[in-house]
């Protein structure tokens, strides 16, 4: 890896010509990248634990055949407890669960929160290329996710509130049909809002990797993780539009008369769907990329190594980005797709596997002859290998058409990528926080206390989603409210293990209370000679505005 | 906890998964035709040839991954205790190697090449509607199915509720169990033709003990087959989500003898003579009264 052959970036007293904003005015008029990372990471921290109290919510309910939570909490919520409010209720919470982790947790925390954080001063840049559009980038998340959380409490299918269709979104339920109330412009309004802060974060990023690189730092220089926010800002950008077009045409079929999606006109619903995934696909990879990224730093940090096998790292994520526009009708094998069209979806989905492979052996290759040190992010990372691999490979049963025909619509598709976002995305998030930690907050956390919390949560989401895949196999359905009895078991040892999760959750709060509490100094660089990159050099917390000398980058390219 | 016994404990609970994933590919022993058994852990019973080649594919693509996942697993654990800082306190530089790098693309490509083949032989079977000895009609609303038996076939239609739970008699099973069930013939080729109630939204016919899903879409015929080799009653559920009675519109395919089926040609077309034409009667709010 390359090293920075100047020690000006230790300046702490830059910018003497105008003071340092307090309170407040911080946060609210930021143009600081490394404060409005603090926000995302906190916003996604409150909206995450929204996100996980609603799954939580819809565990319990399943935790035994029958309906028993939700008639209470419809009737809290709504004011209506009947039988049929708590179904609808069920609907709109794992409709809100699955937005709000995409939207509110992933994003905000690994793109907008460690993204704006650490790519620029990854890169040697005092800060990103257009501060006052970051500015708005973030304040435009705490509207869209008001709106969503509006969308709740206003009607949506006759007589109840709220919008149940799931996450993707689909017409004709999503359609004056199947949700004439407002709940669901609410819905479209908010993806509206986040897509334009998504777009617009993308812009900066890409602006600022390609123009604000310090000298010397080439693009085969740059550390991984700036290389899996740059590819992850290309997806977004090229993917967003194609959502806000159809949710445009959503709109506009729902209020002013048109017949985009509407049978009855004419329209197609299956066209939202491959619209809709022609985004979908591709964020999904948005959602996992910038972990791929911050594992890659993780391991080798920890291994005392460079990345094995860097350039093939870099273009393995270039590849899995460009391969994962082209494989978007995976998720509608069973819509009616002919079968050629079938066909090249198999093989395009196949493909994907390839690179993904080339990371996780580079990673283990990362270790292998490496002087590893167990520490928490270092646990945390080797926790996300196993578990995105066992993701992974269940991705491999799904990218067959014929038997994705059996397991389509049921808890095994829950499972697979809940192994590749709950315990992969997630687990990449947790990796990045305590590695970073004591570079944002100059505080070490309690060590013992960090490793209690992962092995809660990877006892605790193994036993909710490990299971699933059974009940999958045995035909159960998924987004269902109640089951055959005969799924009874499976469901309530998943149900326990989200209650050894919320216990972690808990725990993970309390990590974050106890280190801001004790105040114990981590120093500029905690995790020793591993730890190469810029960011490294700097004093933790860094200064408000660091590189006033830009730092400059010798070394030989990979 | 020190650094040893964590990456101890890691393995440990790490190898107590792996065995649970194999467990999960033996457990053959406890399987339902037409629904699951209790505690279930692996495909219903299969009683089509598309079902059989369904498992058959899966049970060979199961064994690769759990290799895989088992190896990885596997490497995992020898770095973790191998090139340990306290084994291995000088960490090598090295970053590349040309012939590890070419294996470990090459090697998963031809892995995939082994599961494509037949995949695209089942993929190629399901989807190639062979002479079909009947056709029956299904079509999704909000909250029901309609089944529609053709003219050759006495020109009837009923619509298929969940019974409730005041409703089971002995042998039903809760939230699976319908008021009118569809019958078949056992060994015959039957073409199923899906759709949507063309005011509503989109549902999913599902059978997993045939191997049979397929979207029910307002404006669009679906087409899937089926030939069952057993006789016997499936039941399926429906999978798109489409509204708070979604988990409540089972659908239930009873599988009987040439003769019975004849027989209760008969009786069905007397007892659902009244009910209006299909298309009309789709249109309308079929609304369950549950």
């Amino acid at each position: 890896m390359a090293t920075t052959s100047t020690s000006d970036a230790h300046d702490d007293h830059a910018h003497d010509d105008h003071p340092l904003p307090h309170g407040w005015r911080r946060y609210l008029y930021s143009t600081n990248h490394k404060d409005i990372g603090t926000l995302y990471i906190i916003f996604a921290m409150v909206a995450g634990l929204i996100g996980f109290l609603l799954s939580f919510a819809i565990r319990l309910e399943l935790q035994n055949p029958g309906i028993q939570i939700f008639p209470a909490l419809s009737a809290v919520l709504t004011g209506d407890g009947s039988v049929d409010g708590a179904k609808n209720m069920y609907n709109v919470f794992i409709t809100a669960h699955g937005v709000i982790m995409i939207f509110f947790l992933v994003m905000p925390a690994l793109i907008g929160g460690f993204g704006n954080w650490f790519v620029p001063l990854m890169i040697g840049a005092p800060d990103m290329a257009f501060p006052r559009m970051n500015n708005i980038s973030f304040w435009l998340l705490p509207a869209s996710f008001l709106l969503l959380l509006s969308s709740m409490f206003v009607d949506g299918s006759p007589g109840f509130k709220g919008f149940g269709g799931g996450w993707v979104f689909y017409p004709p339920f999503s359609s004056l049909a199947g949700t004439p109330g407002p709940a669901m412009d609410f819905v479209i309004l908010s993806l509206h809002v986040a897509g334009a802060s998504s777009i617009l974060g993308a812009i900066n990023f890409i602006t600022t990797i390609f123009n604000m690189r310090a000298p010397g730092m080439t693009m085969h220089r740059m550390p991984l993780f700036a290389w899996s926010v740059l590819v992850t800002a290309f997806l977004l950008v090229l993917s967003l539009p194609v959502l806000a077009g159809a949710i445009t045409m959503l709109l506009t079929d729902r209020n002013f008369h048109t017949a985009f999606f509407n049978p009855e006109k004419g329209g197609d619903p299956i066209l939202f769907q491959h619209l809709f995934w022609f985004f979908g696909h591709p964020e999904v990879y948005i959602l996992i990329l910038p972990g791929f990224g911050i594992i890659s730093q993780i391991v080798s940090t920890f291994s005392r190594k460079p990345v094995f096998g860097y350039l093939g790292m870099a273009y393995a994520m270039v590849a899995i980005g460009v391969v994962g526009f082209v494989v978007w009708a995976h998720h509608m094998y069973t819509v009616g797709l002919s079968l050629n069209t079938q066909r090249y979806f198999v093989f395009a989905t196949m493909v994907i596997a390839v690179p993904t492979g080339v990371k996780i052996f580079s990673w283990i290759a990362t270790m292998w002859g490496g002087s590893i040190s167990l520490r928490l992010p270092m646990i945390w990372a080797i926790g996300f290998i196993f578990l995105f691999t066992v993701g992974g490979v269940t991705g491999v049963v799904l990218a067959n058409a014929g038997i994705d025909r059996a397991l389509h619509e049921t808890y095994y598709v829950v499972a697979h990528f809940h192994y590749t976002m709950s315990l992969g995305a997630v687990f990449s998030i947790f990796a990045g926080f305590y590695y970073w930690f004591p570079k944002m907050t100059g505080y070490m956390y309690n060590e013992t206390l960090g490793k209690l919390h992962f092995w809660l949560l990877f006892v605790g989401v193994n036993l909710v989603f490990f299971p699933q895949h059974f009940l999958g196999l045995a035909g159960m359905p998924r987004r269902y409210i109640d089951y055959p009895d005969a799924y009874a078991l499976w469901n309530w040892w998943s149900s326990v293990g989200a209650e050894i999760t919320a216990v972690s959750v808990v725990v993970f709060f309390y990590v974050v209370w106890e280190a801001f509490s004790k105040k114990r100094v981590a120093g500029d660089n905690p995790w020793g000679v591993g730890a190469t990159t810029l960011e490294w050099t700097l004093p933790s917390p860094p200064p408000f505005h660091q590189y006033e000398t830009l730092p400059r980058i010798s070394g030989s390219d990979h | 906890m020190n650094l040893r016994s964590t990456g101890r404990n890691f393995a440990a609970i790490a190898s107590g998964v792996a065995l649970t994933l194999l467990g999960a590919g033996a457990a053959f022993a406890q399987e339902g035709f037409g629904h699951a058994e209790p505690d279930q852990m692996d495909f219903q019973g299969a009683v089509t040839p598309i079902a059989h080649e369904i498992r058959d594919l899966h049970t060979l693509v199961l064994w690769i991954i759990v290799a895989i996942t088992l190896f990885v697993l596997a490497l995992l654990i020898y770095v973790m205790w191998r090139f340990n800082e306290k084994a291995n306190p000088t960490p090598s530089r090295t970053t590349h190697h040309t012939g590890l790098e070419v294996a470990w693309t090459v090697i998963p490509i031809l892995v995939l090449v082994v599961i494509a083949i037949p995949s695209f032989r089942l993929l190629t079977h399901q989807l190639t509607i062979p002479k079909s000895d009947m056709t029956l009609k299904v079509t999704g609303s909000q909250w029901a199915w309609t089944y529609e038996y053709p003219k050759d076939q006495g020109d009837f239609n009923f619509l298929s509720l969940v019974k409730s739970d005041k409703q089971l008699k002995p042998g039903d099973i809760r939230l699976l169990s319908v008021d009118n069930e569809a019958v078949v013939p056992v060994n015959k080729v039957i073409d199923v033709i899906v759709t949507s109630d063309p005011t509503g939204v989109i549902h999913s016919f599902t059978v997993p003990s045939f191997g049979v899903r397929v979207d029910a879409v307002p404006g669009r015929l679906n087409q899937t087959w089926f030939k069952a080799e057993r006789e016997g009653i499936y039941y399926g559920q429906c999978s798109k989500i489409c509204g708070k009675d979604h988990a409540f519109m089972p659908i239930a395919i009873r599988v009987v003898s040439e003769e019975a089926y004849q027989a209760w040609l008969v009786q069905a077309k007397k007892k659902f003579a009244s009910n209006p034409p299909a298309d009309e009667f789709a249109s309308n709010d079929a609304t369950p009264a549950r």
